[in-house]
């Protein structure tokens, strides 16, 4: 399969300070790739960072084989790369069909059989299109986050802690909703706190902590790594 | 009984007159996250464009409306290339030093280039309609066109966020400006658009208080206050509120000439506005304040 997204050896930060020190991954195009590791460990900044919502410093991120270190927000989407972050991620007083609406503001032509493809990945959300999404639980924002980022109809789906604040019983949802994303054929790349679900799923796993890459591996070898599970994932 | 009809449809006309501004004021503070002080001489420099624009041709006063939305709207984003669009990066305090700044500015050129003395669309005087059927309530012809217009406009200004593209994303980026920007949604096609309707609308407010009274340099700064009212009431950011908000505003400012003497009016504004500021900061719908 061919390579997704590499960023190579990136930093940057907020200000003068950097919080990446030296971050490298890869997403090939049909894995699911996870990022774990403790509070402040660079994992969400990263993510923004190889979005275009931080300035990269040094270092570079390829797409396809194409330079698009500090690409804006607007390119990325336009080469197929959707974001979903973790808080703040919905339009509160759009209903739920405007909010996906939103997510494919770039796209030319009918929505309705992008809309349809959504409304078959979460039945729930068909049954609310005109209800405005502030009003809505948890799971269901959950829903319309990653609904309107699918709209683009992405190569690569990157999720920031999808399951954070949700239900276990809707955790385990979320796992399911992201392997039929990606069985779909679309790379997924995450941070997750539920570290030991999350590398379940995933095709390659990287552990960040203070800004750098710790260790890489298959999501089985990092949960059957003995250091890595005392470290990371509460023993 | 008569006198409380009388007033309502003053209030009416008023609430229209606010409602316009406001809906512009909450949409600026919704997109761009400032107070736009120069909001109330942009309904002056309207006004006047309209009256420049009727002078010139020789027509009827309500052709200075569309002559000065049409002038307005390109004003509007005119300042905002020139002037506003460079300071967006900075604090949004800046921006509102520099709207305050500019609002001096328009103020000056309209007396500049008109004087400052009182100007009015038509001269002479227009005889009210007789209604016997509501207890010999008196209407003018113009306060019949002036709510009927701005209903016009607010159902526009409504199809236009509720069924556009653009409108939807107008809405999204006042909800939440970085998914907005995640989304890929073009800021600066949005802010265009939010300064034409802004800048259209207070046109027409401005337009609006010409035809019912005259025109001032002052007309505009002086219905700032209440046109903030109204925008902080409705919950500012939220359009709608605005509506609700300026209608409010209005007929409570005639509405208290019932009790309290008429030149109180702008400090019922005010003290409304500031109650609201006291009791529910984010006003009836929920605000972005």
């Amino acid at each position: 399969m061919s390579t997704l997204l590499e960023a190579r050896d990136l930093y940057g930060g907020y200000g003068g300070n950097d919080i990446l020190k030296g971050v490298s991954l890869r997403v090939e195009a049909d894995e699911v790739v996870v990022i774990v590791g403790p509070n402040g460990a660079g994992k969400s900044t990263a993510m923004k960072a190889i979005f275009g919502l931080l300035r990269i410093r040094q270092g570079q991120v390829l797409y396809r084989g194409e330079d698009i270190t500090n690409a804006r927000p607007e390119q990325m989407v336009r080469r197929g790369v959707a974001y979903v972050p973790q808080e703040h991620n919905i339009f509160p007083s759009l209903s739920v069909q405007e909010n996906l609406e939103m997510g494919a503001y770039l796209m030319k032509g009918d929505l309705k059989p992008r809309l349809e493809r959504i409304y078959q990945l979460f039945p729930r959300l068909a049954e609310r299109k005109r209800q405005p999404t502030g009003q809505m639980s948890g799971g269901e924002r959950q829903m319309v986050a990653m609904g309107r980022a699918l709209m683009i109809d992405p190569r690569l789906l990157m999720l920031d802690e999808p399951t954070a604040g949700l239900s276990p019983k809707l955790i385990d949802e979320t796992f399911v909703q992201i392997q039929k994303i990606n069985a779909a054929g679309i790379g997924v790349l995450m941070v997750e706190q539920n570290a030991k679900q999350a590398l379940a799923i995933a095709s390659r796993g990287y552990v960040l902590a203070t800004g750098a890459n710790r260790h890489e591996d298959s999501g089985a070898a990092l949960l059957a790594d003995p250091h890595v599970a005392e470290m990371f994932l509460g023993g | 009984m008569n006198e409380i009809l009388q007033l309502l449809v003053y209030g009416l006309v008023l609430g229209s007159v606010l409602a316009m501004g406001a809906i512009g004021v909450s949409m600026i503070f919704g997109i761009l996250r400032f107070a736009h002080f120069a909001h109330g001489d942009f309904m002056t420099l309207g006004a006047y464009l309209g009256l420049a624009f009727i002078a010139a041709f020789g027509l009827g006063a309500w052709w200075a409306l569309p002559a000065a939305m049409l002038g307005m709207a390109i004003v509007a984003v005119g300042i905002d290339q020139l002037i506003y669009r460079r300071l967006r990066r900075t604090q949004p305090v800046i921006l509102l030093i520099s709207s305050f700044g500019m609002a001096l500015i328009l103020r000056s050129l309209v007396q500049l280039i008109w004087g400052s003395d009182n100007q009015t669309y038509v001269s002479g005087i227009q005889f009210p309609w007789r209604l016997d059927w509501l207890g010999g309530l008196r209407l003018k012809p113009d306060h019949a066109w002036i709510v009927l217009i701005s209903a016009g406009l607010i159902v526009a200004v409504h199809l236009f966020l509720s069924r556009t593209r653009l409108g939807k994303a107008m809405r999204a980026m006042s909800d939440n400006m970085d998914l907005a920007r995640i989304s890929g949604i073009p800021a600066e096609r949005v802010i265009m658009m939010t300064w034409i309707i802004g800048g259209a609308l207070a046109a027409a407010a401005g337009v609006f208080l010409g035809i019912d009274t005259r025109l001032h340099p002052m007309m505009g700064w002086t219905t700032l206050l209440p046109v903030f009212a109204a925008a902080i009431l409705g919950g500012i950011g939220r359009p709608y509120g605005a509506i609700v908000g300026g209608m409010v505003i209005g007929l409570s400012m005639e509405m208290s000439t019932l009790l309290i003497s008429a030149s109180y009016k702008p400090a019922v504004a005010f003290a409304i506005m500031v109650l609201m500021l006291i009791v529910r900061p984010q006003g009836i719908f929920k605000g972005t304040l």
